[in-house]
């Protein structure tokens, strides 16, 4: 029964093929337009990906009207200045605030003369002075998004439970996942001693993430976790609680490990000392990249609907991106697990007590 | 890496790092704090709740072995009277046998000396009647035959001799 509906699916698919290469030599004289398609597509991939300053659902290219909505820029150079940044146009004008000229260049915001010209360099990038912009930008706006969602998701499960012992409603959900991450992820890597104090940053930092990617994935574009800035953030909370939960006993294995011949301790404690640095940034470095790698290739996907423009390649290249999108809905959990796993795991090293001493 | 740390946006970072503190520091309060406690006090309101039932079960069990131990008792009470109760009947009665045996043999003891009694005396009686007896005839003899004296006084003795009852 099985292998019938396999055969059946594959005469399917080589059907498919041939009419797409028919279709694909009729088209042979569209090569540049083609090439248009691609280098649009390569830019929408490179802006999906990027962080912006203004919150765009579309973006017609042929009238150059954007549909979204504009959201304030807040820059710190040598004062104040505030000022929506739908004033630059798009990067298509420059924007004066206190005599100072300031032109959206990719997504950045760069301290130009009055003219608005950008020095490049031999990487394209611009070499004029960047202000400090702490605008409120997409990623930011985001944020408070899920953030507001966060809480008003959590607090009413509070609520609930405290009314009745058993949570109603969505918190139904929501805590069997509450109770896996103190029993399956808290209380194995940090101890039932200590595990309470780090409960509230394990839960914050697991859904944070978690519902992060889960709007990256959404249509409005965003791309959150993909960011260096926000995992560096993140990444750095870890980092700290770790140093600052950090015992007798975390110290004493990093600088001077015991249960090892002396010339070893020497080798050791410079390499225990790049790991204290290494764990974080690895943690930094993985969420960017999943996430970051997630985005480029199903939009990429999403993008050859418009090269091939035809309705086979089409939809294959939607059945396609359907699966990695569910793939990616399952990143997006793991992702947010992994995270919080190891930030629980680097807890537990900080915190662990040695009574096995001589077992080293 | 050169895009990386061009396209790092320091302004993100620190929204991020303000927010998720902001965030962190409202959830805890609203949330998780509550949120645990509630799930903790439930847990061991559960936890209670299973050993209360375990304790229940316990106390059942041994009060179930309570009244086993008190129905032995009191068949084994009633097994010990029962056979009390046949001993003492069966003393009483071998006594009674006894001492109705004791009496029956001395009434019969009684009986046969008042019957012993009784014989001697109505052997006196006889004795004596025969005497009066002897003597009468004795007279009879002497009015009737006093010539052959000697003859009649050698035949009543030898007479009263004869009737000399053993």
């Amino acid at each position: 029964m099985q292998s019938k509906f396999l055969i059946k699916f594959l005469t399917f698919f080589i059907f498919l093929f041939t009419v797409n290469s028919f279709a694909q030599h009729e088209k042979v004289e569209s090569v540049d337009e083609k090439a248009e398609a691609k280098a649009e597509i390569k830019e929408a991939v490179y802006h999906h990906i990027q962080d912006s300053h203004e919150f765009t659902f579309f973006h017609d290219s042929e009238t150059g009207k954007y549909y979204g909505f504009s959201l304030p820029v807040i820059l710190w150079d040598n004062g104040l200045h505030m000022f929506s940044a739908s004033k630059f146009h798009h990067g298509e004008e420059i924007v004066e605030s206190k005599g100072n000229y300031y032109k959206l260049y990719h997504n950045k915001i760069y301290k130009t003369n009055a003219e608005g010209e950008l020095e490049l360099n031999e990487h394209g990038h611009p070499e004029n002075e960047k202000p400090l912009d702490f605008s409120i930008t997409k990623n930011v706006f985001m944020i408070m998004v899920i953030g507001l969602l966060m809480f008003l998701l959590f607090s009413s499960l509070a609520k609930s439970l405290s009314k009745g012992s058993i949570a109603t409603g969505i918190g139904r959900f929501f805590e069997p996942i509450i109770l896996f991450i103190r029993d399956d992820i808290a209380i194995p890597n940090i101890g039932e001693e200590h595990y309470k104090k780090y409960m509230p940053f394990l839960l914050t930092i697991f859904f944070f993430i978690w519902f992060a990617n889960l709007f990256g994935l959404t249509p409005l574009s965003v791309n959150i976790t993909g960011n260096i800035a926000i995992t560096l953030a993140l990444a750095l909370l870890t980092f700290i609680i770790t140093q600052f939960s950090g015992n007798k006993n975390y110290w004493k294995h990093i600088f001077w490990m015991p249960g090892v011949p002396w010339p070893m301790k020497i080798i050791l404690a410079p390499i225990e000392l790049i790991g204290v640095f290494i764990k974080p940034f690895a943690l930094m470095i993985r969420l960017y990249a999943n996430i970051m790698a997630g985005h480029v290739v199903l939009m990429s996907i999403i993008g050859l609907v418009f090269i091939f423009k035809n309705w086979v390649g089409g939809s294959l290249t939607f059945l396609l991106a359907f699966v990695l999108s569910i793939l990616e809905l399952l990143v997006a959990l793991l992702q947010a697990y992994i995270f919080t796993m190891l930030s629980a795991l680097y807890f537990g090293f900080a915190v662990e007590e040695h009574e096995h001493e001589e077992a080293h | 890496m050169d895009k990386l740390i061009n396209d790092f946006s320091f302004g993100l970072f620190f929204w991020q790092i303000l927010l998720f503190i902001l965030l962190l520091w409202l959830l805890t309060k609203y949330a998780w704090k509550p949120i645990l406690d509630a799930v903790n006090s439930r847990e061991e309101g559960i936890k209670e709740a299973l050993e209360q039932a375990e304790k229940a079960r316990e106390e059942m069990a041994e009060l179930k072995a309570g009244n086993e131990k008190i129905l032995k008792e009191a068949r084994a009470e009633r097994e010990a009277m029962l056979k009390e109760a046949r001993d003492i009947k069966d003393k009483l009665i071998t006594e009674a046998k006894d001492e109705a045996k004791i009496q029956a043999n001395n009434m019969i003891e009684m009986a046969k000396n008042s019957i012993e009694l009784e014989k001697q005396s109505a052997i006196t009686d006889l004795k004596n009647h025969v005497a009066e007896l002897s003597v009468e005839i004795a007279e009879k003899v002497i009015k009737k035959e006093l010539s052959a004296k000697d003859q009649q006084l050698d035949l009543i003795k030898k007479m009263l001799d004869e009737a000399t009852l053993k």
